[in-house]
């Protein structure tokens, strides 16, 4: 057992049990950490976007392209910095309730902007390249008789499994989305199958909750390594 | 109140303490239970295994402290393997929290593999923008990152003077506790055909399976699970494989909890229905 003598990791050790302590119930312990993350997170993320995106895409831009326009150079490209900066300024209007209108010119440009770069690239990936990965897989087709042929000329799991899980998917995609179809009444024919789409997205949140005690396991895990290894040296 | 009333009302605390020693116990004393490996992780591995030696890899350090336990011990992994096989690393980081995580695991890893800043690996530090950078990286990395994260001109960088963009890059590793691995996926796979793959945390897992069914993910690895694998793959075991069986042992409990809520909770409800009957 080497318990650590640097005072950073016993900072983080008694922060760690100060917010574990809420376990037991809410203490000033756990208060007093929850307000230091708050506040120390706050603070890193102001610095973090102001070195990394005021300072480099505004100031230095516009510092450069007013000494070089002063100097007799003209104007040069950096003062088109002047455009995203007077718009990021305009949102700030929101602060004044006269002019809080002004607002909507710079989040409009945002918004505009965003969606233009964004519909063609996710329309392909997220709904196109889904779709066409539902029924195709590579260049086979995920539905193939000559699957089925190959378990029944010899049978096994593993054909069985390649065979079977295309069929499935396509009928889980399209239970699915039946069941999230609300122009038709979920009755009869329609809500059998609605139903079996419910019992795809059952097996869907079942495999999400799995996960996520996963995970969160794996949170408890990586702070007790900590504590037993790096802060009390219990472990290796 | 009988047995089974008590065990529903049970003190969640006592929960948490047994809990706290399903960790505990096997971390202090391993059972070295077996993991094995799953194919979206090997696939991952394969596709750095088949990358000729010199060809840059991307490792993409897309997370902060709140999923560090999950994803630094992935992003470990596979540094170790890309070392191992001379393949060059850039890093970049497109998560604010990820600076320091990035920075303490390259300093860490390049010195234990021997691999020297400049002509192994360069950390580019982070960017901020998301896809906007992602984007860019598809026209020039040099205009992306003029300079590294100490802000060396990338120009004078040895390994940066033949990548230029994606062409130049094998593979994209992203390491991620949020959507990044969309954005590599909409914007520097389906734009450029830059070959991805993703580390991502548990939770995340499940929602980027469809992603191997089209192949726009070359590979997954998902939560601590995952880094176990890949650390076996490696023949490097470290906190992943040291984590698997406390998580073992507290997902038997959590199961058998499960189990024994339901049986109690289906005999409370019959002895309602007897009385009111």
């Amino acid at each position: 057992m080497h318990i650590s003598t640097d005072i950073w990791i016993w900072i983080a050790a008694i922060l760690t049990l100060c917010i574990y302590s809420f376990l037991y119930k809410d203490n000033p312990f756990y208060k007093f950490a929850e307000h230091l993350l708050v506040g120390v997170s706050a603070g890193y993320f102001f610095v973090i976007y102001f070195w990394n995106l005021v300072v480099p895409n505004l100031l230095t831009p516009l510092k450069n392209g007013f000494s070089t326009l002063f100097t007799g150079g003209g104007f040069t490209g950096d003062l088109a910095a002047l455009v995203p900066g007077i718009l990021g300024l305009i949102i700030l209007t929101r602060l004044i309730p006269k002019i809080a209108w002004m607002s909507r010119w710079a989040i409009g440009f945002y918004f505009g902007a965003f969606q233009g770069i964004v519909i063609t690239g996710y329309m392909q990936a997220f709904i196109l390249a889904q779709i066409y990965g539902t029924f195709i897989k590579g260049a086979n087709p995920v539905f193939s008789l000559a699957l089925f042929g190959n378990f029944f000329s010899a049978p096994g799991w593993a054909p069985f499994v390649l065979a079977v899980s295309g069929p499935l998917m396509i009928l889980g995609v399209v239970c699915t989305l039946t069941y999230f179809f609300f122009s038709t009444e979920h009755k009869g024919f329609v809500g059998g199958v609605a139903k079996v789409g419910i019992v795809f997205l059952m097996i869907g949140f079942g495999a999400s909750f799995g996960y996520t005690v996963m995970a969160r396991v794996s949170l408890l895990i990586g702070r007790l390594q900590f504590l037993l290894r790096d802060w009390l040296g219990i472990i290796s | 109140m009988n047995l089974y009333e008590k065990f529903l009302k049970i003190d969640r605390r006592y929960i948490f303490i047994l809990v706290a020693i399903g960790v505990i116990v096997p971390l202090v004393a391993p059972l070295g239970l077996a993991v094995t490996t799953s194919p979206p992780v090997e696939n991952v591995y394969n596709a750095i295994e088949e990358l000729p030696p010199g060809t840059p890899v991307m490792v993409s350090v897309d997370y902060d402290p709140s999923t560090q336990p999950e994803l630094s011990p992935m992003t470990v992994a596979v540094l170790r393997h890309c070392f191992s096989r001379d393949l060059p690393v850039i890093i970049t980081v497109l998560h604010p929290g990820g600076p320091g995580l990035a920075l303490e695991i390259s300093d860490r890893i390049s010195q234990e593999m021997g691999a020297e800043y400049g002509e192994d690996y360069v950390f580019l530090g982070y960017k901020v923008g998301g896809s906007a950078v992602i984007l860019s990286m598809g026209q020039d990395f040099h205009v992306s990152f003029p300079a590294d994260y100490f802000n060396t001109p990338i120009d004078d960088l040895p390994l940066m003077n033949d990548v230029k963009n994606y062409n130049d890059v094998g593979l994209v590793v992203t390491m991620s506790g949020s959507t990044f691995p969309d954005f590599w996926v909409a914007y520097a796979h389906e734009r450029y055909g830059q070959e991805i793959a993703a580390g991502v945390t548990a939770v995340m897992a499940a929602d980027y399976y469809p992603y191997l069914q089209t192949g726009q993910l070359v590979g997954l690895i998902g939560g601590l699970k995952g880094a176990a694998e890949y650390e076996k793959l490696i023949n490097r075991p470290s906190d992943g494989l040291k984590g698997m069986d406390a998580q073992t042992i507290v997902h038997l409990f959590i199961v058998v909890m499960i189990l024994l809520g339901n049986i109690a909770f289906i005999f409370v409800q019959r002895a309602k229905k007897r009385e009111e009957a």
